[in-house]
């Protein structure tokens, strides 16, 4: 019963961090690249940017949902199991989600990454 | 890839894994949070390692934001799942907890897919402005 509700905490997990980690890539591909511009207007007027961006809010949210799911997940599974597996699980759903959603070039080498990351989490949830 | 960004990089994978880790210690010294008791679940963060383990946190999320400004995401996600070797070290000899081998053979296969996404490009150009670099060599391949 205690592996089925983290399991359960896994599920949400993997949906609400990959809606963040999509939203947050989005948001930040609208800033722009952090680094030249903190050199340009400064730290104050890079992070005013980012904290008035939708995305970027959006995808905090669902971001803490997740983080939320990890604490139950992790008080009622071990770490070992629980952080890897639903953390690497997402990799499929954002290949998936940058392709459809960011039009990111998710390549042979990139798949393959995601599906040895995925046989990485199957053998280290048996 | 500038070596300034390899660090960033390494950055999300070093306070990703050590914030998880602590916030587990954490959570493990709380003890079970009930569903009947909801509200226990925000008070959590009153626990010092976890405290600790929130700063890592928003330490990772500070290098992550910055990665993702410059790289695909199925880039910087890939590449720093190294965290996960690091995660592991911390498991069984931070929290004692019994990592398997078959676990063990699941890190080395994710490692093998850092080494594979690492190998390629870490930004997809956005389209309006690799137009004319997309468009020039189709010609070139239409050519029996």
């Amino acid at each position: 019963m205690k592996s089925l509700y983290a399991w359960g905490a896994i599920a949400v997990i993997v949906l609400t961090s990959t809606a963040g980690d999509v939203l947050l890539s989005r948001g930040m591909k609208q800033v722009g690249d952090v680094g030249e511009l903190t050199r340009r207007i400064g730290v104050l007027a890079v992070l005013a940017r980012v904290l008035k961006n939708p995305n970027f809010l959006l995808g905090v949210l669902a971001m803490a949902t997740a983080f939320y799911s990890l604490l139950f997940g992790l008080s009622w599974g071990d770490l070992s199991l629980v952080v890897p597996a639903s953390t690497s699980l997402t990799f499929i759903t954002n290949a998936v989600a940058a392709r459809i959603f960011l039009h990111e070039r998710v390549d042979q080498r990139r798949w393959m990454a995601a599906l040895l990351v995925a046989g990485g989490v199957v053998l280290l949830a048996v | 890839m500038t070596f300034r960004r390899y660090m960033v990089l390494a950055g999300v994978a070093f306070f990703a894994a050590t914030g998880d880790g602590l916030i587990a210690r954490g959570m493990k010294q709380v003890g079970n949070v009930s569903l009947h008791h909801l509200a226990d679940i925000f008070l959590v963060v009153l626990n010092p390692v976890i405290a600790l383990g929130v700063l890592f946190l928003l330490v990772f999320f500070t290098c992550y934001m910055t990665a993702l400004s410059w790289a695909d995401l199925t880039y910087v996600l890939p590449a720093t799942s190294v965290s996960y070797v690091v995660l592991t070290l911390i498991a069984k000899f931070g929290l004692h907890e019994n990592v398997s081998l078959t676990r063990w053979l699941g890190i080395l296969l994710i490692s093998a897919g850092v080494g594979f996404v690492t190998q390629g490009p870490a930004f997809t150009p956005p389209k309006e402005k690799s137009g004319d670099l997309v468009a020039a060599p189709l010609p070139a391949r239409m050519e029996p």
